[in-house]
């Protein structure tokens, strides 16, 4: 009788009256929510966790969690990751953009055509400064581009489905068009290093080094954030939760450091640099860098300047955006010009990855890079999706596709798997959504 | 009573919108003096907002005048009206359902560090104090404001529109989605906002809404102005047949007000 007359007066007005063990959930929820958690956010780390898990139970060998399995899959999410970020602004405004793959191979065709044909004429073979110019062409042409469409979108009012759609078309044909269809390759030394691979790596102790430096910024980032509450004496989040959160940040970062320097050069490439029978981490891959960089600086862009409060606004209620004097226009052109520059940077790394250009490069890809923003919390809906969600949803159907082909699964179940994971993610986000706005 | 000997803050002349080949207003002229409120009346589609929208830079005349203190001025998008001190209630509130209260009232004019980063604990420390004023009851700070109710999303609105030091304010249908103690909350506040000298337009399909608060009527019907009346000149009924009749109280006879009801 006591018990039910507690819940009863903890209850707010309206709610329906809790089944017993509601109680429980309640105070969890109440729990994160004054640690100030993202709790959908730690949904997807609880399903990352749960597949790779998964996956090194049913791996023959149990091959999944091991350095060299982890490493590739983060240089294999890097170029869908780095693309997501862009495109939840873009879903994010109630747009799409369709075109990305195909922007990906004109672009690549190009960065490669100016690298392998025109660079060594103008300042020579394997000049340091070839990589520089061809990554600059690369983000110019791909911010162009996405301008461009954007400008469509926006100012003629072209649905961006149909914009992107065409762009889907054109640009593909343009990329196979430059250099009718034959492949451009190798690639500068150099610009190689850009898509990781056994040079392109930062090796063990920069990795370390990096690891300790991304410590030092949680930590910062929390000092700054309690000065800046201090200054007009807002609430702050509780101590434990603050050394909660540094601990299991900081410790995350440590050990994802250290698991991945476990993976070491091939005996026989240690052996040609001289230092034969030792153990080389190979550490953390450019892309992987890269994209890790591109999440933070997106992240900042999207949270801590107008221009993402813009985004987010013109997503919630068009209209009230364009009333309350945002340039709505310009703010949707900026989102594809940002879209466009990330392909072109993306498109760098897959080159210099493949070390060719081909006109088939990133067939599918937009795909891909919808769905790891969609599976990472992005909605359709418009004004709801973050950039870290994204980065999540890429590695999440990576290491899908990375663990079914550990386990010898065909394409085209592969193909269904991520399908259905697709759909289900979405699936639940709008049931939790559902629940919890009741 | 208000004076309106000086100069008037805001007048529309001889303003026209057309939609297609619907003349939504037709040259309507209407004016608004520091310190008073205009109480705008009609019926469903008589053109009030349509009206008012001209104002707010929502929806740019076709033909006709604005002037602000006298001058004319252009006014063809809601920021141009912001800059001359115009601030819009709109019916719908026009809130960013997503984003949190702070957010909501700084929306478009967000403040920022010197590094031209977001402020949002500055943006959160001046709502507080914003609702402080305006409804002391308030809390929710850091919730999108999808979650909030009726009365606390009129509440941002509200702040959204005074904290930038208006000069002249337009609410359409303030209290539509208000219950008995927001209403009178509202009311409250619009006495207040003209005591410190701001001009009000008061928009509403029902007289009642508006008779108590304003100083003077002004009635449309099907797109035309049927008049402007002071409010200590007129009865409710009077007002009402001007809405219904499109009559001036002159005109009106004991009949026609007998058949209003």
């Amino acid at each position: 009788m006591a018990e039910t007359k507690v819940s009863a007066a903890e209850r707010e007005p309206e709610a329906q009256p809790a089944p017993p063990g509601e109680r429980g959930k309640r105070s969890l929820r109440e729990l994160f929510r004054s640690a100030e958690v993202d709790t959908r956010l730690l949904g997807m780390l609880a399903a990352l966790a749960i597949i790779w898990i998964l996956f090194q139970i049913i791996t023959p060998n149990h091959t999944f969690l091991t350095p060299r399995n982890m490493w590739n899959l983060s240089v294999q999410t890097a170029v869908v990751a780095i693309m997501a970020t862009g495109m939840v602004l873009i879903i994010v405004t109630r747009n799409i953009d369709l075109s990305v793959g195909a922007v990906m191979a004109a672009v690549g065709m190009a960065m490669a055509i100016v690298q392998h044909d025109w660079l060594p004429e103008w300042i020579g073979l394997d000049h340091p400064l070839t990589w520089v110019i061809t990554v600059a062409v690369g983000l110019v042409l791909g911010a162009a581009i996405g301008a461009f469409q954007g400008t469509i979108v926006a100012y003629v009012g072209v649905p961006s489905f149909i914009v992107t759609l065409g762009g889907f078309l054109v640009w593909r044909g343009v990329a196979w068009w430059m250099a009718s269809g034959q492949t451009i390759a190798p690639m500068d030394t150099l610009f190689r290093k850009l898509g990781g691979g056994s040079t392109g790596t930062v090796g063990g102790t920069w990795s370390w080094i990096l690891g300790i430096a991304a410590c030092a910024g949680i930590v910062m980032l929390q000092f700054s954030k309690r000065r800046q509450r201090n200054r007009y004496g807002f609430r702050q989040r509780p101590m434990w939760a603050e050394v909660t959160i540094a601990v299991i940040g900081c410790g995350a970062v440590l050990l994802l450091v250290g698991f991945l320097n476990r993976y070491y050069l091939p005996p026989a490439l240690a052996a040609q640099a001289g230092k034969a029978g030792q153990n080389i981490s190979l550490g953390l891959a450019y892309p992987v860098l890269i994209a890790i960089g591109v999440g933070i600086v997106m992240t900042f862009i999207a949270t801590r300047r107008r221009f993402g409060r813009s985004v987010y606004a013109i997503g919630g209620n068009p209209e009230a955006a364009e009333l309350a004097g945002i340039k709505t226009r310009r703010t949707i052109v900026r989102t594809f010009t940002l879209m466009g520059l990330l392909v072109g940077l993306a498109a760098a790394v897959q080159i210099a990855r493949l070390n060719a250009a081909v006109s088939s490069l990133g067939t599918g890809m937009e795909l891909n890079v919808i769905a790891a923003a969609v599976i990472g919390g992005t909605s359709f809906a418009g004004g709801v999706g973050t950039i870290v969600g994204a980065l999540l949803g890429a590695l999440i159907m990576q290491s899908l596709v990375s663990g079914m082909v550990l386990l010898g699964i065909e394409a085209p179940l592969q193909d269904i798997v991520v399908g259905i994971v697709l759909v289900l993610a979405v699936t639940l986000d709008t049931i939790f959504r559902r629940r919890a706005a009741r | 009573m208000t004076d309106r000997s000086g100069r008037p803050l805001a007048e529309l002349r001889d303003i026209r919108v057309a939609f297609g080949g619907v003349h939504a207003v037709q040259d309507v002229t209407v004016d608004l003096y520091p310190g008073e409120v205009v109480g705008l009346v009609g019926g469903n589609g008589a053109g009030k907002t349509t009206l008012i929208r001209t104002l707010s830079g929502a929806h740019p005349a076709d033909s006709g005048q604005i002037l602000i203190d006298g001058e004319p001025v252009t006014i063809s998008h809601p920021r141009d009206a912001k800059a001359l001190g115009v601030e819009t209630i709109y019916q719908n509130l026009a809130l960013a359902d997503n984003i949190d209260a702070p957010g909501n009232v700084f929306l478009g004019r967000e403040l920022t560090t010197r590094f031209g980063n977001l402020d949002d604990s500055a943006m959160e420390d001046a709502t507080r104090k914003l609702m402080g004023r305006l409804n002391p009851k308030f809390q929710n700070f850091v919730v999108p404001v999808a979650s909030l109710s009726g009365g606390q999303r009129q509440s941002v609105a509200i702040a959204r529109a005074v904290h930038f030091n208006a000069r002249i304010l337009i609410m359409d249908e303030p209290t539509a989605a208000l219950g008995p103690a927001e209403t009178r909350q509202v009311g409250d506040l619009i006495k207040q906002l003209r005591e410190e000298g701001l001009g009000i337009f008061l928009i509403s399909h029902d007289i009642h809404d508006v008779y108590d608060l304003s100083d003077r009527i002004s009635v449309m019907l099907q797109g035309k102005l049927v008049g402007t009346v002071n409010k200590t000149d007129v009865t409710t009924d009077e007002v009402l047949a001007m809405i219904i009749l499109g009559k001036l109280p002159g005109e009106v006879t004991q009949k026609d007000l007998a058949e209003l009801h």
